[in-house]
C-alpha cells in the first residue's frame, strides 16, 4: 500500500456556483476502488485501535453480499464503486494540528469564503465548531470549555482512540452495521465525522456545529456522526454544508446516530446546500444519508429539523425509534427542489414505548422540472399503548413542469393510538405574485417571501442564527424558478 | 402627472379597453364610474402593470413611458393599486410583508432600508392615525381578514408607501358604513397637492366621503362623459342606462 503521496490530485477551478470554488491544497488519496486494503489504510491513517478495524472489516465482508436498494423514486445511473476514492485528507494534516494556528491557511481561506466564522467570531457567538474538511476534522474549538463540564465534542476518529468504551457501546447501536447497503458501506469506509457525548444532567451551553464540505474530486464522502445524550441532558447540534462545483456526480453516504437516554433531549438541525447540478441537471451531489435517533430512555426526545436545498438527489429519512415510555420524536422538514433536482425524503417514527408521541411537519417545494417526494412511515407497535402521531405534509408547486408526491405509510397495531394525517398541495398563484410586485417586490423577492411563509413552521424550529441563513437560502435556491 | 392616450387592452383577442383617453394632473382626484363589464378593473390592472393583457396606446407618467415598466418598477415609481380583492398570502406576517414592500420601494429610490424596530415604530404610528388596530400586523397577510380589514390594510399600505398616484379599484365594495368611513378618512388624510387619485367605483356613495375633482363615465372601454362631482349624483338618480348602447 502506498502512503498516498503519489496520488496527489490536481484541481479544476469551478465557476457559476457561488460555493463552487476549489481550494488549492495538496491532498492524500488512496487509489480508486473499494478493497480490504483500502479499509486497512483508512483505519491506519486514523490510528484506530484493532477493534475498530475489525468492525470495519466485518462490515466490508457483509457488504459483499448486499445490493443497492432501488425502490426510491429518483433513479440515477449506476455507481461504479470501484471508480471512487475512499479516502482523501489534506496533506498538511497527516499529523493532527495542535492549535488553530497549525491549520493550513488555504483551508482557513476556504472557510472564510464560505462565511464560516471559525475563530473568534464563533467564540463570540458561543458556538463550538468541529469542521470537517474533506474527510479529516481540521479544527475543534471550545474543547477546553466543553471539557470543564464533561461534554465531549471531537472527531469520531479521536473518539475511537480516546473514548473507546463509549464508541464501542453505541456505534452501530442505532443503525446496525448491516442495516442496508449504504449504511454498511459507510460502516466499512467511514472517514470522519463528529462525536458528541453529554454527561448526565448537563445542558450543553452552546450550539454544537459542524460544517461539512466535499472538496476532492471523485471522493465519496462517508461521514459518521454519533451523538449520545446521557440521562437528563440536552444538546442542540447544527450541521450545514456546501460543496464545490463538480461535473461528476459525487456520492455522499453519511450515517448519523443519535442516542437519548432517560429524560434527555437532542435537537439536530441540518441546512444542506450541496451543489445541485447545473440548470440542465448535469452533475451535482447524491446525498444518500442514513440518519436515525433512538429515544432509548423514558421521557426522552429527539427532534430533527432539516432544510434541504442542495444536491442533485436527496434521499434520506431522519427517523426516531421511540423506545422509552413517554418519549417524543419530531421531524420538521423543508425540501426545495429546482431545475432537475430530485428529492425523496421524509421520516420514520417507530412507536415502541407507551405514550410515545411523534410529530411530522413536512414542506416540499418543487420548481422547474424538479420532482419532490415525501415518503414517511408511522409505525405503532402492539405494546405502544396510548401512542400519538400528528403528520402534516404540504407541497407547494412553482410552475407547471414540476412534481410533488406524498407517500405516507401508516402501520397501526394498537387500538389505543391516535394518528392524524393532513396533506395539502398548493401553487404560487399569479395573483399572489402580482400583488407582491405591485408593492415593489421583484419576482424573486416575491417567490422568496411566499415560500418562506409556506415553510415558516419549520424554519422557526432552527436556532436563530441558522434560521436567518436558511431564509436567505430558500430565496437563493428558487432564483430563476418563475417567469 | 398621468396622461393616457388611445389606450387599448385585450385578453385572448377580446378587446376590453377601446381607445381610452384620460389626463390626471398633480393633486387631482378623479373618479371613474361605470357599469359592470365596462373595463374598470382592466384599467386598474393595465395601469399597474399586471401581465396577461395585450396593451396598445400610450401612458405617460411623469414623462416616463409607463408601458415599458414592469409591475414592480411602476410601484417603485410611485404607482399604488388598492385592490378590489386583496390577495391572501399564508404564513407571511402582515408587518413582514409591509416592511419588505416598503424597503423595496425605499431601496429603489436611494433611501436607506428600515430595520425592524424603526419600521414597527412607523407602521404603528400610521395604523393609529388611520384608526387601524395593531393586531392586524401580526396576522398572516389578509388571511382570515374580514372584507373591511382587507380594505383597511390596503389603506395602511398606501399610507406607508406614500405613492404619488393611487388607483383605487372598487375599494368601497363590501364595506359597511363604519369601514367605509375609516377608508375614506384614510384617503382624505392622504390627499396632497403632490398626490393624485383615480377612484374606480360603482356607486356614488363613496364620493360623498371622498369628493372628486372630476367624474368620468366609463362604458364599453371608453370614457363617454366627464363632469364634476355632480355628475355622480345624476348617475345615482338616472343609472348608467343612458350610456349603454
Amino acid at each position: 500500500m502506498s502512503n498516498g503521496q503519489e496520488f496527489i490530485k490536481n484541481y479544476k477551478q469551478g465557476s457559476d456556483y457561488a460555493h463552487g470554488f476549489v481550494t488549492d491544497i495538496e491532498t492524500i488519496d488512496v487509489p480508486k476502488g473499494l478493497s480490504k486494503e483500502v479499509v486497512h489504510f483508512i483505519s491506519k491513517q486514523k490510528k484506530e485501535p484493532q477493534w475498530m478495524l475489525d468492525w470495519r472489516l466485518k462490515a466490508f465482508d457483509r457488504l459483499q453480499s448486499m445490493k443497492e436498494p432501488d425502490w426510491q423514486k429518483p433513479k440515477y445511473p449506476k455507481i461504479n464503486y470501484q471508480d471512487l476514492y475512499y479516502y482523501s485528507a489534506p496533506k498538511s494534516l497527516t499529523d493532527q494540528p495542535k492549535s488553530l494556528d497549525d491549520i493550513d491557511p488555504e483551508i482557513r481561506k476556504t472557510y472564510e469564503k464560505l462565511g464560516i466564522p471559525l475563530l473568534e467570531q464563533k467564540k463570540l457567538a458561543g458556538i463550538a465548531v468541529d469542521a470537517v474538511f474533506d474527510s479529516v476534522s481540521v479544527a475543534t474549538t471550545f474543547k477546553d470549555k466543553l471539557n470543564e463540564i464533561g461534554v465531549i465534542f471531537c472527531s469520531i476518529s479521536e473518539a475511537t482512540r480516546e473514548h473507546p468504551e463509549l464508541v464501542q457501546k453505541y456505534l452501530g447501536s442505532v443503525i446496525p452495521m448491516s442495516d442496508h447497503f449504504f449504511a454498511t458501506l459507510n460502516s466499512a469506509v467511514f472517514t470522519d465525522g463528529s462525536f458528541v457525548y453529554i454527561p448526565p444532567g448537563v445542558r450543553c451551553p452552546m450550539e454544537l456545529s459542524t460544517y461539512f464540505r466535499i472538496n476532492a474530486s471523485n471522493t465519496g464522502q462517508f461521514e459518521r456522526t454519533l451523538i449520545i445524550a446521557d440521562k437528563g441532558s440536552y444538546v442542540s447540534y447544527l450541521e450545514g454544508c456546501t460543496a464545490p462545483m463538480r461535473d461528476e456526480n459525487q456520492l455522499h453516504a453519511a450515517n448519523v446516530e443519535l442516542v437519548a437516554l432517560d429524560d434527555a433531549e437532542i435537537k439536530y438541525s441540518t441546512v444542506q446546500n450541496w451543489y445541485p447540478g447545473d440548470k440542465e441537471g448535469n452533475g451535482g451531489i447524491y446525498n444518500f444519508v442514513t440518519k436515525r435517533g433512538a429515544c432509548r430512555g423514558k421521557n426522552s426526545k429527539i427532534s430533527w429539523t432539516q432544510v434541504e436545498t442542495g444536491s442533485a438527489i436527496t434521499w434520506k429519512y431522519p427517523s426516531c425509534i421511540l423506545q422509552g415510555d413517554n418519549s417524543q420524536g419530531e421531524f420538521y422538514s423543508v425540501a426545495i427542489t429546482n431545475n432537475y433536482q430530485k428529492a425523496d425524503t421524509g421520516t420514520k417514527m417507530i412507536h415502541l414505548g407507551k405514550n410515545t408521541r411523534s410529530k411530522i411537519i413536512s414542506k416540499g417545494i418543487s420548481a422547474g422540472h424538479a420532482d419532490n417526494t415525501y415518503r414517511g412511515l408511522v409505525s405503532i407497535h402492539p405494546k405502544a399503548t396510548g401512542a400519538k402521531n400528528y403528520t402534516q405534509c404540504d407541497s407547494l408547486l412553482v410552475g407547471n413542469k414540476c412534481g410533488a408526491h406524498t407517500i405516507p405509510y401508516i402501520e397501526n397495531k394498537n387500538s389505543t393510538s391516535e394518528i392524524e394525517h393532513e396533506a395539502t398541495t398548493s401553487k404560487i398563484s399569479d395573483d399572489q405574485l402580482f400583488y407582491c410586485r405591485q408593492r415593489g417586490l421583484n419576482q424573486e423577492e416575491a417567490v422568496s417571501l411566499i415560500v418562506n411563509g409556506f415553510c415558516k413552521e419549520v424554519l422557526q424550529q432552527l436556532p436563530m442564527e441558522f434560521a436567518v441563513e436558511a431564509q436567505k437560502l430558500v430565496g437563493i435556491s428558487l432564483e430563476g424558478s418563475v417567469g | 402627472m398621468i396622461d393616457i392616450k388611445n389606450l387599448r387592452a385585450s385578453v385572448d383577442d377580446k378587446e376590453i379597453l377601446k381607445g381610452l383617453n384620460l389626463k390626471i394632473g398633480k393633486g387631482e382626484v378623479h373618479a371613474i364610474m361605470g357599469p359592470n363589464g365596462s373595463g374598470k378593473s382592466t384599467l386598474s390592472y393595465v395601469l399597474s402593470g399586471k401581465e396577461g393583457y395585450n396593451v396598445e396606446g400610450e401612458i405617460k407618467f411623469n414623462k416616463k413611458n409607463l408601458l415599458e415598466l414592469n409591475a414592480e418598477e411602476r410601484a417603485r415609481e410611485g404607482i399604488f393599486l388598492a385592490f378590489q380583492y386583496p390577495i391572501e398570502i399564508p404564513g407571511v406576517f402582515t408587518n413582514n410583508f409591509l416592511r419588505t414592500s416598503l424597503n423595496s420601494v425605499r431601496k429603489a429610490n436611494g433611501k436607506a432600508e428600515l430595520n425592524a424596530i424603526d419600521f414597527l415604530k412607523i407602521v404603528k404610528e400610521k395604523a393609529k392615525e388611520l384608526n387601524i388596530g395593531e393586531e392586524m400586523l401580526s396576522r398572516p397577510l389578509n388571511v382570515g381578514f374580514s372584507g373591511g380589514e382587507k380594505k383597511r390594510n390596503e389603506i395602511l399600505q398606501m399610507s406607508l408607501l406614500e405613492p404619488s398616484f393611487v388607483v383605487m379599484d372598487e375599494t368601497d365594495s363590501g364595506l359597511d358604513i363604519d369601514a367605509l368611513k375609516i377608508v375614506s378618512n384614510g384617503v382624505n388624510s392622504l390627499r396632497d397637492p403632490e398626490r393624485s387619485f383615480l377612484i374606480i367605483t360603482h356607486y356614488q356613495r363613496l364620493l360623498n366621503y371622498i369628493k372628486p375633482d372630476f367624474v368620468h363615465v366609463l362604458s364599453d372601454g371608453k370614457i363617454v362623459k366627464t363632469g364634476d362631482w355632480k355628475l355622480a349624483l345624476d348617475l345615482e338618480d338616472e343609472g348608467y342606462g343612458q350610456f349603454i348602447n
